[in-house]
């Protein structure tokens, strides 16, 4: 094979990757906006306190590192149960741009909150890993660790959506909400469960993006408008579109990269997202 | 089985329902009957805790007062709602499955799937199709099938004939008559005055609110007010 032929191969692969870790990213926001129609503006601010909580339960306190990261998990999953109960449920019936407002408050408020515990500095967690050779190409280890693990929360959320009745009852409640009352079903109880859930998807993301890049306060400000845009791309609530533009998103950003520079990966990425919007405002798989 | 006494409820500052009082034995099955905007689907929005009320609600003798809309179908009162609202885009099967969402409906699952699948054999064979695809007269056999899941001592019927072909309403009646005699105790809410007649033992009218009269379907079928508004004879 040429070496060029090797490069873009190798941009290819990683853009799978990086596209697997973006899935991940999408499907809690989408979930929480699909059943509640809600858009947590500060979805990607959980995932920074999710990093937190590994740093300083790892670095600060000495856990091991698995341990840190399934209490991170589990730290953001009750932020989210709790981010439902106390903002979002007093809201639910109101305007939509007054939820946005109270999510993007809490945007603010969990931003200034985390620069007054842990101060501006950048901080890592550290970890060294060397990187995984396969011929002549080379991967980073942590972005094979994030692709499989994230791969694996996807599919393990689409298992409980679709075998299980409470998953099952969150896809139900998502086409019918008044009705649910009637199948013994408290509306209530499974919108605090899709937030949880939506949280410790957060806190999954943040167990992976927290091997691969330096924490701060503003680091939420770094994967969140993709974030947004990926479940735009994908229809807005879609979980299906949601994974395939993400894939679709990674690809522009590394092949993209790989041909001009990894900043023009980005360039063209958001350009193909404002020329979907005009052919298609819904998304791609969108149905409304 | 079911009492209601003096039971009113209001939307905002329109009263729906007026002191209304009625009474469904064991075994029975009983029509509301009445024209549009009458207050029929409020009546079972209100036993079924979907609507705030006043007045007493009773199912075997405990009172439904402090039961909250999602605990209702655990005294054993099912309810198929007016449109069948079913869920558009998940499986027939999945439907029935949100049927038996209660712990204690789920450990008998299996069993009781077999059921419905006997008595609508068209489930069966579309198990796996999304409802929102099915035909009218098919939605209406899994919303029955899917009430019927948890096992109920009372089904609520709100409209089952609404939509429908004329020859399929005659096959949604045949089936109302086939539930009550599995058993079931069926309070139904139509229209349909003259076929819903044939299949219940007793009826109450309900005009703007109010019972105006009731008493069994062969009395009501042949009352000069009811032949004349409603049966057009």
């Amino acid at each position: 094979m040429d070496v060029f032929d090797i490069f873009l191969l190798e941009a290819v692969l990683n853009g799978i990757l990086l596209g697997g870790l973006l899935a991940l990213l999408s499907l809690g926001l989408n979930l929480i906006f699909g059943v509640i129609d809600v858009v947590w503006i500060c979805y990607a601010e959980l995932i920074m306190i999710g990093m937190y909580a590994v740093y300083m339960l790892h670095v600060q306190l000495g856990w091991p590192l698995l341990a840190a990261m399934a209490a991170g998990v589990g730290i953001v999953a009750v932020l989210g149960a709790l981010l439902h109960q106390f903002i979002i449920r007093p809201v639910l019936a109101a305007e939509p741009i007054n939820q946005l407002l109270v999510t993007g408050g809490v945007l603010f408020f969990l931003q200034a909150a985390a620069t007054l515990a842990f101060g501006i500095e950048f901080r890592n967690l550290g970890v060294r890993m060397a990187p995984v050779a396969i011929g002549e190409m080379s991967f980073s280890a942590p972005r094979i660790i994030a692709f499989a693990v994230a791969v694996a929360g996807v599919a393990a959320t689409y298992l409980f959506l679709t075998r299980t009745y409470v998953g099952t009852a969150i896809r139900a409640i998502s086409q019918d909400r008044q009705i649910m009352p009637l199948m013994g079903a408290d509306p209530d109880r499974l919108f605090v469960i899709t937030s949880a859930i939506g949280g410790a998807l957060a806190g999954l993301a943040a167990c992976l993006l927290v091997l691969q890049y330096d924490i701060h306060p503003a680091i939420g400000l770094s994967f969140g408008p993709i974030t947004f845009l990926i479940c735009v791309l994908g229809g807005l609530g879609n979980l299906v579109g949601g994974l395939v533009a993400a894939f679709i998103f990674a690809q522009f950003i590394s092949v993209g990269g790989f041909f001009f520079h990894i900043e023009w990966g980005y360039v063209l990425a958001f350009v193909f997202f404002i020329a979907v919007m005009f052919w298609r405002p819904q998304g791609i798989l969108g149905g409304k | 089985m079911l009492t209601l006494r003096n039971v009113s409820a209001r939307y905002g500052s329109f009263q729906a329902l007026f002191d209304v009082s009625l009474e469904v034995n064991a075994g029975e099955s009983v029509a509301v009957i009445g024209p549009n905007g009458a207050g029929k689907t409020t009546l079972l929005r209100a036993i079924s805790k979907l609507i705030d009320v006043s007045g007493g609600i009773a199912m075997n003798g405990r009172s439904l007062e402090d039961v909250p809309a999602h605990e209702v179908i655990a005294h054993g009162i099912s309810h198929v709602p007016e449109n069948r609202r079913l869920f558009p885009r998940l499986t027939v099967e999945e439907n029935l499955k949100m049927g038996a969402f209660l712990p204690q409906s789920r450990g008998r699952f299996a069993e009781r799937l077999e059921f419905v699948y006997s008595l609508f054999p068209r489930m069966r064979e579309r198990r796996s199709q999304l409802a929102g695809t099915l035909s009218g007269g098919e939605q209406q056999m899994c919303a029955i099938g899917r009430a019927l899941m948890s096992g109920p001592k009372l089904l609520l019927l709100d409209e089952p004939s609404a939509g429908l072909a004329p020859v399929v309403v005659q096959s949604i009646m045949e089936l109302v008559k086939r539930i009550c005699r599995e058993g079931y105790t069926v309070l139904i809410v139509e229209q349909n005055v003259r076929q819903v007649l044939q299949v219940v033992h007793r009826a109450y009218l309900l005009e703007t609110g109010r019972i105006k009269s009731s008493g069994t379907a062969a009395e009501l079928l042949d009352s000069g007010t009811i032949r004349k508004a409603y049966l057009g004879l």
